[in-house]
């Protein structure tokens, strides 16, 4: 199989799971005991912010020290980079804004200053500085290692937005499955739901991220050919004159 | 390693001496930052003396984006990057030697402000120690990050409005944990000792990724 069709499948394999991983939540569970159906916002926003913070960042994380590491470093590790926070500030976006329609109803407010939020926020607002970093007319070499450098400080933000729920005292709730004491406070078949949820979108993401690599390669293809199209101008001119 | 620390530091500290920038354009700032959010605020003794904390680290946070920029164009004019790297000088020391720097500026510059937030904002210090502790643990993380960023911003066509963007919601632990330090000093209650640990922390963290860093960021 080549790779354009094995990206092609992970993508409708992806979509299918979280249409089915919807329908799961919105018509198969049963509303939470004490949170009604509010709880149903808990198949989409956990899985989100999985994908945000810890793939897309840990991948962008990864592929930065990568990039450095004169053993490994290649313009694949920046393009993989550079693509996984691009999905990564989509996600942590769609995080916010799931976690906001949550909380109105439940705490009252779109938005509250609370630890985990405002890190997250924060996260967010690092890594479209690294996005807008890397827009800025540079030789490829010197943008892809600033880039790297800008990726590994921002990635410091993870693990403060993790354990914020445990560090300080917030309104946000802890983690439903992976908490300090490893007991699971969901079972059955929100429990089976919650977990397709994880799987439906890391596919998105790995079908996403596949996508936009491709993209920046043909995009760096583009812009090396429009190089030497404007090369062979200059130096058409310079002869005729 | 702090041989060329001391080097690069008395350098750009020279430099700093005789052309007079920060004297003239980053100390003028921070103070007008001040006067301004005072104004914003209002004639309110009680609310000025309440928001002091949050608006002295303000001010000195955009303040210390103007004396990052000025640091870091030392670098770009006439080539001095270049040289640098010529006189094999060691990407730490150097790193090292601009943050030593700018150590020094930022904690002038925080003498005057505090100055400005003791007489404008009606507040009194309480506890000496904690307000000294902070002040001095501070400008370590915040030069840190602002010469890491700097240096990633240099030599790029916008670097003016990119470095903002870049520092400041870095910066943010070191405000929040400042701001606490300072409130707590100028007469609230809280824990002060968990503040000053996350001043010491980001400031830990920063300086040795500035170490291990700043020598791939240098590459030629």
């Amino acid at each position: 199989m080549t790779r354009a069709k094995l990206t092609k499948w992970i993508g409708i394999v992806s979509f299918l799971a979280v249409a089915v991983d919807i329908w799961l939540g919105l018509w198969v569970t049963p509303p939470d005991a004490q949170q009604g159906n509010f709880v149903r916002l808990v198949y989409i926003h956990p899985a989100l912010a999985w994908v945000a913070l810890y793939l897309a960042f840990g991948v962008a994380a990864i592929c930065s020290i990568l990039y450095l590491w004169p053993r490994t470093r290649s313009f694949t590790m920046d393009r993989i980079a550079a693509s996984a926070v691009e999905v990564g500030v989509v996600f942590t976006v769609l995080t916010l804004i799931t976690g906001s329609i949550w909380g109105r109803p439940t705490w009252g407010v779109w938005w509250t200053w609370d630890a985990r939020l405002t890190s997250t926020a924060l996260l967010a607002v690092l890594f479209v500085g690294y996005l807008a970093l890397r827009r800025v007319p540079a030789d490829p070499h010197v943008r892809a290692r600033r880039s790297a450098i800008a990726a590994i400080i921002a990635a410091i933000d993870v693990p403060i937005v993790h354990f914020s729920v445990v560090w300080w005292q917030t309104l946000h709730q802890g983690a439903t499955v992976l908490n300090p004491n490893l007991t699971p406070t969901i079972h059955g078949i929100m429990a089976w739901t919650l977990l397709l949820s994880f799987l439906a979108f890391t596919g998105l993401f790995v079908w996403m991220l596949l996508v936009r690599f491709d993209i920046a390669v043909l995009e760096d293809l583009d812009s090396d050919e429009s190089l030497d199209v404007a090369l062979a101008q200059r130096r058409a001119e310079g002869a005729a004159s | 390693m702090f041989h060329d620390a001391r080097l690069i530091a008395s350098r750009d500290l020279r430099i700093e001496l005789r052309s007079k920038v920060a004297t003239w354009q980053v100390v003028p700032f921070a103070l007008l930052s001040l006067i301004l959010f005072a104004f914003a605020i209002g004639p309110n003794p009680a609310l000025l003396k309440q928001t002091s904390p949050g608006l002295f680290w303000l001010a000195l946070l955009f303040a210390s984006v103007l004396g990052t920029q000025r640091s870091l164009s030392v670098e770009g004019d006439d080539a001095t990057r270049e040289a640098t790297r010529l006189l094999d000088l060691d990407p730490a020391g150097i790193f090292l030697g601009k943050c030593l720097a700018l150590i020094v500026e930022f904690v002038l510059l925080e003498l005057v402000l505090l100055a400005g937030v003791l007489l404008f904002f009606h507040t009194h210090v309480t506890a000496w120690p904690l307000l000294v502790a902070s002040l001095v643990l501070a400008p370590i993380g915040l030069s840190s990050a602002s010469v890491i960023y700097g240096s990633v911003t240099t030599g790029l066509r916008s670097s003016a409005t990119l470095l903002p963007l870049l520092v400041l919601p870095v910066l943010a632990p070191l405000l929040i944990a400042g701001a606490r330090c300072f409130a707590e000093a100028t007469g609230s209650t809280g824990n002060s000792a968990e503040w000053s640990g996350v001043l010491a922390v980001f400031s830990g963290v920063y300086l040795l990724l500035g170490i291990v860093l700043y020598g791939p960021l240098e590459e030629s």
